[in-house]
Formats: C-alpha cells, sequence, structure tokens
C-alpha cells in the first residue's frame, strides 16, 4: 500500500492520517502488555511507577516480587496444579480429537456437518454455563473438587481447537498417499505411524497448543469445578486481585507473558514448516 | 435358453461378487471407520459436556424438594380446590402437621422452605417456626394448632403455593429469570417494580456486548486493512502486536488493566503529572462500565482483526484500482467496492465477538464493579452465594438460548468449518 507517485495532497494527508490511526490502535493492543513488564520490577507495593522508577533510581526497582513468588508455598502449588492439570488435559484432548478430525475428514462421513457442530460447541457455549453445568453434575458423580474433575473438563473445553486444527491440516492432505503405502505393503498402523502422523504433525502439535493454553489459562471451571486444593496459577491470580493486590501478581502475569512469546514463536515456526511441507512459499 | 444380463450385474470382483454389492459393502465399511473414530470423543463430550448442560436444563425446573418434604400434604392438596376462599380442610392441616414433625426431625425442612421462600418471600421463617413448634401438637383439631401458632395459616395464598409447587417440576425459576411471578391468585404476573432485575440485567448485558462489538469493528477494520495490504514481510511482523494479546492469558490482561486504570494507577498518575486533573480529580475509570468496555475490547479485538484480515486477503487490489481508473474517488472506491466484499469477514467478527462478550465473566467481575457486571456474573453469584441454583440454572439457560440462536447464524454466514485459528 505504498503511497503513488501522482496522490494528490489530500491522499497524501489521508495516507499519514490513516498511519497514525493505525499505530494508535496497535499502541492499544500491545501497550498494557508491556506496561506490566517494568511494574513488576517495582520496589514498592504499588501498582503504579514510583518517583524513583520515573528517574531510573536503580533503588526504585527490585527483584522482590519475584522471590516473593519463588518461595511461596501457595504459588509454588498453583505452578504444579497448573502443569498437571495442563498436560493431562492436553494429551487427553488431543489424542481424541486427532482421532475424531481423521474420521471427520473422510469423505463419506454421515452427519458431517452437525456432528462437527456439536464437537466444536465447547469453545462456542459461554465459560459460565459450562462451568455451571460441569458444577451440577461433577458434584452428583463424585468428580467436584478433583483433579480428575478439573483435568476432564479442560479436555472436554480443548477439543475443539484440536479437532478445527487437525481437520484444517487434513483439507491439504493427499489421499493417494495413504492407498500408495497400502500398496506398497504397509498395514493400517504403519501406515498411520509413518505416513499420516508425519503429515499431520504440524497440525497436531499447534492444536495441542491451543488445548495447552486453554487449560493454563482458564479460570471460570476451576473456581466452580475446583477447589483450594486444585488451585491454579489464574484461580491464584483471581483471588489474588479481588483479596490483596500484590506485585507478585504482576511479576507472575510477566512470566506468563513470556510463555506466550515463547508459544507463539513455536507456532509460526510450525506454521513455516508445515506450509513448507505441502510445499506452499514460507510466508 | 440363454439370457444377457446387463452389463452392470455381469462385472463381478475376484471372489465373485457383484461390484456393486462390493463396493456398497466398502463403502459401509469405510463409513463405520469414521464413525468408529469419531465415537471416543462423542462419548467423551457428552459425558464430561453434554450431559452438564442437560443437568443445568433440568435444574431449571426441577422441585423434588417440596414432594420429598411434603410427602403427605402434596398427596392430599388436590383434594382443595385454590379457586375457592375457603381454607383447606382438617385433613390437610393434619396431613402437613405430620410432614412439619417429620422434616424438622430430619433437618430437611430448611431447604425446602427456602424453596418455597423463593417463590413467596417471608415463608421460609413461618416454616421455620411452625416446624419447632409443631412437635408440641399432639392431637387435633390441627388447623386450629396451626393457626395458633402463626396466623399465616389461615391465608390461602400459601396453599395456592403448596398447591402450585406440589409436583416435581416447576416454572417460577423460568418466571423469575424474566421477571414475572405468580401473584396471589397464581396467575403469571410481573415482578413488583423493585424486584425487575434481570431483563434489565439481559439489557444491559446485550447493550455493552454491541458496544464492545462496535468498537471493536471500527478499531479492528484499519488494522485488518493495513496488514492485508502491506506487503508481507512488514505485515508477518506487525501480525506479531495481534497475536501476543491473542495469545497472552487473559488474567494478565484484565491485571495490566487494573494496574493502568485505577484510580492511584497509570493513566491517572500521568493525567496528573500533565496537569490535566488534579490529584483530587482523580479519573474513576474502573469498577464501572468504562472500565469493563475497555478491557473487553482490548481482550477481544484480535478475534474481529483475524477473520478480517483472513477475508481481506482474498480481495485482489485490482478492484480497488478498477473502481479508481472507473473515476471513482477512493471514498465511492471504498464504499461501494471494498466494503461490500468484506461483509462476510464483518459478519464473522461481529458474530464472533458478540457470542464471547456476552458471556463474559472475569474481567467484568475484576474491573466492571457494579454497573459493569453482567449476566454472567449474576449467574455465579446465584450459583456461590445466593445458592439459588434454580434461578441460576434458569438464567443459564436463557443466555444459552441467545449464544445457540447467534452459533446458528454464525454457522449459516460462515460455516464452522471455515473457522480458522491463529
Amino acid at each position: 500500500m505504498a503511497l503513488p507517485l501522482h496522490a494528490s495532497p489530500l491522499e497524501r494527508v489521508w495516507y499519514y492520517t490513516f498511519r497514525g490511526i493505525c499505530a494508535a490502535i496497535f499502541a492499544f493492543l500491545i501497550g498494557p502488555i508491556f506496561v506490566i513488564l517494568p511494574l513488576s520490577f517495582n520496589a514498592e507495593p504499588y501498582f503504579t511507577f514510583t518517583p524513583e522508577m520515573l528517574s531510573f533510581d536503580p533503588a526504585g526497582y527490585s527483584l522482590r516480587w519475584y522471590e516473593d513468588f519463588w518461595t511461596d508455598i501457595n504459588w509454588r502449588l498453583a505452578v504444579k496444579n497448573s502443569i498437571i492439570i495442563a498436560v493431562a488435559s492436553t494429551l487427553l484432548s488431543t489424542s481424541l480429537g486427532t482421532l475424531a478430525a481423521l474420521g471427520l475428514s473422510q469423505s463419506n462421513m454421515p452427519f458431517r456437518s452437525s456432528m462437527m457442530a456439536l464437537l466444536i460447541s465447547p469453545m462456542i457455549v459461554p465459560l459460565i454455563i459450562s462451568a455451571a453445568g460441569m458444577y451440577f453434575f461433577y458434584s452428583r458423580i463424585g468428580l467436584a473438587s478433583t483433579h480428575l474433575g478439573v483435568i476432564l473438563a479442560h479436555a472436554a473445553l480443548g477439543t475443539p481447537f484440536v479437532v478445527i486444527t487437525v481437520t484444517a491440516t487434513l483439507v491439504g492432505f493427499d489421499r493417494s498417499l495413504i492407498r500408495a503405502a497400502h500398496n506398497l505393503g504397509a498395514n493400517a498402523t504403519t501406515t498411520f505411524f509413518k505416513v499420516i502422523v508425519p503429515l499431520i504433525l504440524p497440525g497436531v502439535i499447534s492444536g495441542a497448543l491451543f488445548a495447552f493454553i486453554t487449560s493454563f489459562d482458564e479460570v471460570v471451571v476451576v473456581l466452580f469445578v475446583g477447589s483450594v486444593e486444585q488451585r491454579t496459577i489464574p484461580w491464584a491470580m483471581f483471588s489474588g486481585i479481588r483479596e490483596q493486590i500484590s506485585p507478585t501478581i504482576l511479576a507472575v502475569a510477566t512470566l506468563l507473558v513470556l510463555l506466550s512469546v515463547m508459544l507463539l514463536t513455536t507456532l509460526e515456526l510450525l506454521r513455516r514448516r508445515s506450509e513448507r511441507l505441502r510445499g506452499m512459499s514460507p510466508g | 435358453m440363454a439370457t444377457i444380463a446387463p452389463a452392470t450385474e455381469g462385472l463381478t470382483t475376484a471372489d465373485g461378487v457383484s461390484l456393486k454389492v462390493s463396493l456398497a459393502r466398502a463403502n459401509a465399511r469405510s463409513r463405520r471407520r469414521a464413525l468408529l473414530l469419531v465415537l471416543p470423543l462423542l462419548a467423551f463430550l457428552t459425558v464430561t459436556f453434554v450431559l452438564p448442560i442437560l443437568d443445568m436444563l433440568y435444574r431449571g425446573i426441577e422441585n423434588s424438594v417440596v414432594p420429598e418434604t411434603f410427602t403427605r400434604t402434596t398427596a392430599v392438596i388436590g383434594q382443595w380446590d385454590p379457586d375457592t376462599a375457603e381454607l383447606p380442610p382438617e385433613s390437610i392441616y393434619e396431613a402437613m402437621v405430620g410432614d412439619l414433625k417429620e422434616a424438622y426431625a430430619s433437618k430437611s425442612l430448611g431447604s425446602a422452605a427456602r424453596r418455597l421462600n423463593y417463590d413467596l418471600p417471608g415463608v421460609s421463617s413461618l416454616f421455620r417456626k411452625s416446624g419447632r413448634r409443631a412437635n408440641r401438637i399432639e392431637e387435633g383439631p390441627y388447623k386450629d394448632a396451626l393457626l395458633k401458632i402463626d396466623k399465616a395459616w389461615g391465608e390461602p395464598a400459601i396453599w395456592r403455593l403448596l398447591h402450585r409447587e406440589s409436583g416435581a417440576y416447576t416454572a417460577s425459576y423460568f418466571l423469575a429469570a424474566v421477571d414475572m411471578r405468580y401473584d396471589e391468585q397464581g396467575d403469571v404476573a410481573p415482578q413488583p417494580e423493585y424486584r425487575q432485575i434481570y431483563l434489565r440485567l439481559f439489557g444491559r448485558t446485550l447493550m455493552l456486548s454491541v458496544v464492545i462489538t462496535v468498537l471493536c469493528l471500527l478499531l479492528g477494520y484499519p488494522v485488518a486493512y493495513l496488514l492485508a495490504t502491506l506487503p508481507l514481510r512488514t505485515s508477518n511482523l506487525l501480525m506479531v502486536m495481534v497475536l501476543l494479546p491473542f495469545w497472552t492469558s487473559l488474567l494478565v490482561r484484565t491485571t495490566s488493566w487494573i494496574a493502568l486504570l485505577q484510580t492511584q494507577g497509570v493513566i491517572n498518575d500521568l493525567l496528573v503529572l500533565v496537569g490535566i486533573v488534579s490529584d483530587d480529580g482523580r479519573l474513576q475509570m474502573m469498577h464501572n462500565q468504562v472500565g469493563t468496555i475497555v478491557a473487553m475490547t482490548h481482550i477481544l479485538l484480535p478475534f474481529m482483526i483475524l477473520p478480517l484480515y483472513s477475508v481481506m486477503k482474498t480481495i485482489p487490489p485490482s478492484y480497488m484500482r478498477a473502481a479508481r481508473s472507473l473515476g471513482a474517488n477512493p471514498l465511492t472506491a471504498f464504499v461501494r467496492v471494498y466494503l461490500p466484499n468484506t461483509v462476510a469477514g464483518i459478519g464473522a467478527g461481529s458474530i464472533l465477538v458478540f457470542i464471547l462478550a456476552i458471556g463474559y465473566y472475569i474481567t467484568p467481575a475484576l474491573v466492571g464493579g457494579q454497573s459493569g457486571t453482567l449476566i454472567s456474573n449474576f449467574i455465579a453469584d446465584h450459583i456461590s452465594t445466593t445458592l439459588n441454583w434454580g434461578l441460576a440454572a434458569a438464567l443459564g439457560v436463557l443466555l444459552l438460548g441467545i449464544v445457540l440462536a447467534l452459533y446458528f447464524l454464525y454457522d449459516k454466514i460462515v460455516g464452522i468449518d471455515n473457522m480458522k485459528l491463529g
């Protein structure tokens, strides 16, 4: 969208105004996330910049909130729970979701679209409704306030992401490769692991990442289905903000931003690999 | 006598089966295999997700606590005609005394009393009081004995309530969810003015969701346009600024907005420093609707930009050039050519943002205060604080109905198959 040489003055003004507007919107998008990074190094227990911080006085900065996070037994429990629950629910939702996506992308799948609508619905139904229903039902069958209950609930919320990403990968999948494998003497299992899996792996991994972050970031369902025993990082942040607001939350938030940068990088690398494999030009 | 079979029937596979039959079998086999692959997930979601939703639906109409606690009374109350002005006969009073004694002894009276109190405020204390004293009633006449405990037993309204709610199901939670109730005569009527909160709340939720959706569209459209028209290398870099918030924890983003918006927060400090507002006149931007709107617009903006971007990416730049060379000025070219081509993206993004906004809970709970809370916050409140699960379920079902209608619309406009992520 370069400015053409023959642009009129009015067009020039609009061109730069438009760029200015977009820059402001980008600042709105990214600014709030970066504001908390310096704030987490605050030496005082405030949620804002102190005069010492603004004058770049080293005394205004400290690592005390990171230390606080690292030594607090409650935060440690939260980290442990978050990892256990996220990993277990990711494994569950990725395996079930990948199998279902393989079935859904077969040409003669009966009731394809209504099945898809049902499988995607955990993503659409508002979390508070899923959480309320799960709380009611899991209390009946003894799953409330257990790790297993939270894991199952999170796995249900994560499956739509796996189904969507793997189905998208399978759209470009060349079915004759399966026939070729059979023709060359491979049985169904060998074909699956040696031909299908390597080709759909980028889709499976990005689906798994979505499922992981869904669980790792989820708070409404944990609040209802879980109890203090199942406190995860978002759970602790939520109750922390509500009860006693401490910059330790900002330190945790900064660490979570780092985690999402890592996830984003992984996804981008996967996307490029997938495009290369399918013979598209790298974006 | 030789007959010549039609060519298709004559064709057989190596083991002698007709080709048609063999093909049908192979198709059935692969259909079965496809179903088998989907089956585990279907079964899993049925147990972990669909049954919970159905359970919530059921809780919205379930009323078993009344007939279970007042077994004797609900069995005989049908003999009394609620439309008369007369009080029920002695036999019903006797049944009630029996039920009160038993329920008080088994400590089940409290939950039944609380349940009936939702319909007729004040009856809870009547039941508790009568339960405590019913043990002293040794023999009849039971009607006089109950009337001696409390004169309220002489009011037909209580007996009408019991008559109406004696079944295993009730409509009163759903009526309450739309600000209706049964009046003294047992007819459906609007709640008194001061108790009408839910319709207004639904209205506020819809209104805030519309405002947030429109803001997301206004902010997202220029950015999506810029991303779609810039050279790929630059736009990929800028895309990171859209994707990073998308991937960042919801609570992190809400926390940032708290740090920015609160009265002792970054924005207010900045305004005081520059001298736009005085130290006493700090702006109240949190714990009200402003907080909810700003924070949720920020959180949902990527969900608008991504679908818009993927649609704009498919519009060839030659369309605009053609419009211009045919004499349209830039504005006309945009309105008549570019905008109509992006309608699908606008629809997809708007419905997605609206669906997400209407059910939001966490962000309004933290930055919304009183005026910025949504229907979800009331549902959560009824589950964990007031313990009125029936009303929570009824409100939830209504919200679910709105969302499913929009989901259906989304499916018709965009198609669920075309949903893309990241």
